[in-house]
């Protein structure tokens, strides 16, 4: 463990000390928040009871959906408008201002055809995901260098197998920073979305506590979610890690 | 040493006239005639005659080397002999066939860039094209284990890229390329990017390499002391379009290393190639600083 990773959770444990004494000892009101050894309880007696499993199903689902199909999507449609250089010159507008389109304007509409489904909250989580997932891996086509495709040519390899073989590693920095992106997406799409409409996950559940006052209910579920995105962040960053470590990038 | 034998006054027709001339005993590998690369007019660039005509025998197993001023049309001379770029004008041919559009069998290429795989490590960079062709595990095992040798990288086979110097880097791409057993080698300033010292130690691994495998090669370079150092023949290149101004050779023996730079030929070598292209880098000086206006 390097000095940095102990100063991080040094940083960590003394903010988390702060607010439990801050809250035990009556410095903050337990009505703004409550001790954070109670929210560990409070998440814990959630997974104990097995009460908070069928939102956790619900929004691990969504997110798992949502991410494949615009992992795989974004990717396909990435490679296809890379290989178009008008049709991405037509397009490079609407990716740049993308992110600045309320998505979630449409979610009445989708609820209109879908109903009370959990497909409104998946539409809504892969639209946030796709687009990083195009826009990376164009990025990262755009990178491969020249003698890369030189070299297949010279190996006598087929389009096919180049694309196999040579584009798709050549990239794979990029396209991964574009999974890892598509995956928070997917995540934040599901739980906003969750919060709305939806009577189901993790967002719903602290939506529903929000509104019932059950402030241990809200943060445990806040908690929950909070580490839920942490450990998914980390085992990707994991793996981006390795990735560029192995290629000198990292 | 033997005496240098120049052709001095050669223009591109004398030259053109002696390349014909080549003595029966010297199986002619591969050969240019007429050829000529013009790039068609693109995005508002007006079309650019980049090559020829030029006329070119290599002779099976001599180390040729091209030295010209910058943008000359070294590399796209590279590029047609590789079968990576079409001619506009003329034939090229490899072993007797036409080559049209696709890299023949039988030629490797090594590129000024680092183009080692950094995903792979060095010995499946070395295996990477036997694979896709099939070979059996047994066949590529030996042939790897055999390049990594012959280039000094049997340490470093578990190694990526990105562990390697770039001196070490450009051998990967020179072992990859020897892995495939190929009879016409072309090397594209493969040591552009290095330090003095590392490229006459490269210079010398490739004149150590050539010697084992027995393959043709031509070398691309701006280096003057390097195509004087290393080839049997040196063409030298006229600003763009380019043609050969002359090709001089060098009669070194075969097994010399880069201590021949002490030679008293090698001295007038260098200086006939400087004399011959001096006006002309001069005047691919003067066309970049007219473009930059």
């Amino acid at each position: 463990m390097t000095r940095a990773n102990l100063l991080q959770i040094a940083v960590f444990a003394a903010l988390f000390g702060l607010l439990e004494l801050g809250t035990q000892m009556g410095w903050i009101s337990r009505f703004t928040i409550i001790p954070p050894s109670e929210m560990v309880t409070g998440a814990y007696n959630l997974f104990a009871s097995g009460k908070i499993v069928p939102d956790f199903v619900s929004t691990m689902w969504s997110v798992i959906v949502a991410s494949l199909l615009a992992i795989a999507t974004g990717f396909v449609a990435g490679a296809m408008v890379h290989s178009l250089p008008q049709l991405r010159r037509t397009l490079d507008p609407f990716f740049a201002s993308y992110y600045a389109v309320p998505i979630f304007a449409f979610y009445p509409l989708f609820i209109f055809i879908f109903g009370l489904t959990d497909i409104p909250k998946m539409i809504i989580a892969y639209f946030y995901a796709v687009v990083a997932m195009m826009i990376n891996t164009m990025n990262g086509l755009d990178r491969m260098p020249a003698v890369y495709s030189k070299t297949a040519r010279v190996l006598r390899m087929s389009g096919t197998a180049k694309t196999f073989w040579v584009t798709l590693p050549a990239a794979m920095p990029y396209v991964f920073t574009g999974v890892k992106l598509a995956i928070a997406y997917a995540f934040l799409g599901t739980i906003a979305a969750e919060f709305i409409l939806s009577t189901s996950g993790l967002g719903h559940a602290i939506s529903f506590a929000y509104l019932n006052f059950d402030n241990n209910g809200l943060y445990s579920n806040i908690l929950i979610v909070l580490t839920l995105s942490v450990v998914l962040n980390m085992v990707l960053f994991y793996w981006e890690r390795i990735l560029l470590t192995r290629r000198g990038l990292a | 040493m033997a005496a240098l034998i120049s052709k001095e006054g050669a223009g591109p027709n004398a030259l053109s006239r002696e390349l014909h001339s080549t003595p029966p005993f010297a199986e002619v590998h591969s050969c240019l005639r007429g050829v000529s690369k013009v790039y068609p007019e693109r995005a508002g660039n007006p079309a650019l005659h980049a090559l020829g005509p030029i006329d070119l025998d290599l002779k099976k197993g001599e180390f040729f080397a091209v030295v010209g001023p910058s943008g000359c049309g070294k590399s796209t001379l590279l590029e047609v002999l590789a079968g990576l770029s079409n001619v506009t004008e003329g034939t090229v041919t490899f072993e007797g066939n036409a080559i049209t559009g696709r890299v023949p069998d039988g030629v490797g290429v090594v590129f000024q860039e680092d183009a080692s795989f950094p995903w792979l490590t060095v010995w499946d960079n070395l295996a990477f094209g036997l694979r896709r062709r099939g070979m059996d595990a047994g066949s590529i095992r030996s042939r790897v284990k055999d390049a990594l040798a012959l280039t000094g990288l049997s340490d470093f086979a578990k190694a990526y890229p990105a562990q390697l110097s770039g001196g070490m880097r450009q051998r990967v791409c020179i072992a990859r390329t020897l892995v495939t057993e190929p009879r016409l080698i072309l090397l594209d300033e493969p040591f552009g990017a290095l330090d003095q010292q590392t490229r006459l130690l490269m210079g010398d691994e490739v004149l150590r390499l050539w010697r084992e495998t027995g393959a043709t090669i031509l070398l691309i370079t701006h280096a003057l002391d390097e195509a004087a150092m290393l080839a049997d023949r040196v063409g030298a290149m006229s600003s763009r379009p380019g043609r050969f101004l002359d090709v001089i050779e060098t009669n070194w023996p075969k097994d010399r290393d880069s201590r021949i730079a002490s030679a008293e030929s090698f001295g007038r070598i260098t200086g006939r190639l400087w004399s011959l292209l001096r006006n002309e880098s001069r005047n691919a000086m003067g066309a970049a600083a007219g473009k930059l206006k």
